[in-house]
């Protein structure tokens, strides 16, 4: 479900604006608030989440992982490199927080420089792999997951 | 020129329609329209009710109680951070502007109300100090107003309008203040040309009495809201949102083993990471 705006702790500094990849954050033009113009097109990404300084912006919790009505709300904290979360059920029952890395090295500091990185060779621009995905996909050396390599069937109808 | 008194001059210039009674009525009158438009305002909004329901909410997830000493801190502390030197802004342009234009606005206003209460005429003999600092807050409220008005309105700096685009409702606040000090200052520097003044005083009025939909009632609630955000903090209910603990103790390690097992055992400061730049990209 889409990203909503608590009014009362918004300020109107458009970091959300700025940093929304749909374009659907916006101002208000006569209370001067973030709303979310274009309900249908979020894609729940969380990137105003994340850059609003005053944790004004909320998801509304799915229901494959939280029943309705819960409070699901998120810290990232770039600076000691973690993402924070706390879910509150509606009745009290639970009130749950997790945490989770983003990042393991100083954000700017292992940016890789493609300039001296060697080309891929004809073999590798022809084949199914994508660039770097079998050093940084696969665990183990050989070829692409399937069905078959992995002796899976693909069966007919739903099965839970 | 910055050191006379213009509404001892105003008075000395037209002693019969001027008189100290009048402006200082005038004064009364404005001081009215904000108290009287500050209550509508926030009893048509219900502001101050959806504030204390608020408040109860949160005090279901308060993990701890708040001792009233502790709660005298915090407010000491929110009157020292989020009012004296607004704090809460994040963005530093933004607060920068705003400090200058609060506490011209502040110097303005104070300034003004003595010099008509105390010397509203020549005869009086008002101390060089006052009307310094009257020019002193225009000036402030001038600088903070335009460069807020050129640079830092959120429709300019995140939406990418021109500065020309006027909002109806909602740039009449900015606006009229920006005339007000302008006004204020070119009334000064003309030696009272009748003009000036007649716009001071049109802009004044509807500055004040259009507090109904504009930003004065803000001085109330926003130290309410970030005292209040103190104490959510304080008694562990931080309204739903996640504290993050201390990364290098050892209950975090057991509870969350991701982080010693990618991060280490006692992660480092990883820096600013989509704060290492402004936000500019619309």
């Amino acid at each position: 479900m889409p990203t909503y705006v608590h009014m009362t702790r918004c300020d109107g500094c458009g970091e959300c604006v700025d940093i929304c990849p749909s374009d659907i954050m916006h101002i208000d033009k006569t209370i001067r608030r973030a709303y979310n113009i274009e309900p249908n097109m979020c894609w729940e990404c969380y990137s105003c989440v994340k850059a609003c300084p005053h944790h004004a912006i909320d998801v509304r919790g799915y229901a494959d992982f939280t029943p309705l009505g819960s409070s699901v709300r998120v810290h990232r904290d770039e600076e000691k490199g973690v993402i924070a979360w706390r879910i509150i059920f509606r009745n009290g029952t639970k009130d749950w927080e997790l945490l989770a890395p983003i990042t393991t090295k100083p954000w700017g500091s292992a940016i890789p420089d493609l300039n001296t990185a060697s080309e891929p060779s004809e073999e590798a621009r022809n084949s199914q792999y994508l660039y770097n995905e079998p050093k940084y996909i696969r665990m183990d050396e050989g070829g692409i997951h399937t069905l078959e390599t992995n002796k899976l069937v693909m069966r007919e109808g739903v099965y839970y | 020129m910055i050191t006379t008194n213009p509404f001892a001059q105003l008075n000395a210039q037209a002693p019969d329609l001027f008189t100290p009674g009048l402006m200082q009525a005038f004064i009364i009158l404005m001081v009215l329209l904000v108290i009287g438009g500050t209550i509508f305002d926030v009893l048509h909004k219900k502001s101050a009710k959806y504030f204390f329901e608020n408040t109860k909410k949160g005090q279901k997830n308060a993990k701890r109680e708040v001792s009233s000493a502790e709660r005298k801190g915090l407010m000491v502390k929110t009157l020292t951070n989020e009012v004296l030197t607004s704090s809460e802004f994040s963005n530093q342009k933004r607060r920068m502007s705003h400090l200058l234009t609060m506490y011209g606005f502040i110097i303005f206003v104070a300034t003004t109300a003595i010099m008509i209460f105390a010397y509203p005429t020549v005869a009086d003999g008002t101390p060089a100090i006052l009307p310094l600092l009257w020019h002193l807050g225009a000036i402030m409220l001038c600088v903070g107003g335009y460069w807020f008005w050129f640079a830092i309105r959120v429709d300019v700096a995140a939406e990418g309008n021109p500065w020309y685009k006027i909002s109806y409702r909602a740039d009449m606040f900015i606006l009229s203040l920006l005339a007000t000090c302008t006004f204020a200052l070119l009334w000064s520097f003309t030696s009272g040309m009748g003009i000036f003044f007649a716009l001071f005083i049109a802009s004044t009025v509807f500055l004040f009495g259009g507090v109904i939909w504009s930003k004065f009632a803000h001085m109330f609630f926003k130290p309410a809201a970030a005292y209040e955000k103190r104490v959510v903090q304080a008694d562990g209910s931080n309204e739903g949102l996640p504290t993050v603990p201390d990364l290098s103790s050892s209950e975090v390690h057991e509870k969350f083993p991701d982080i010693p097992t990618y991060m280490g055992k006692n992660p480092p400061n990883m820096g600013p990471g989509i704060r290492r730049e402004p936000a500019k990209h619309y």
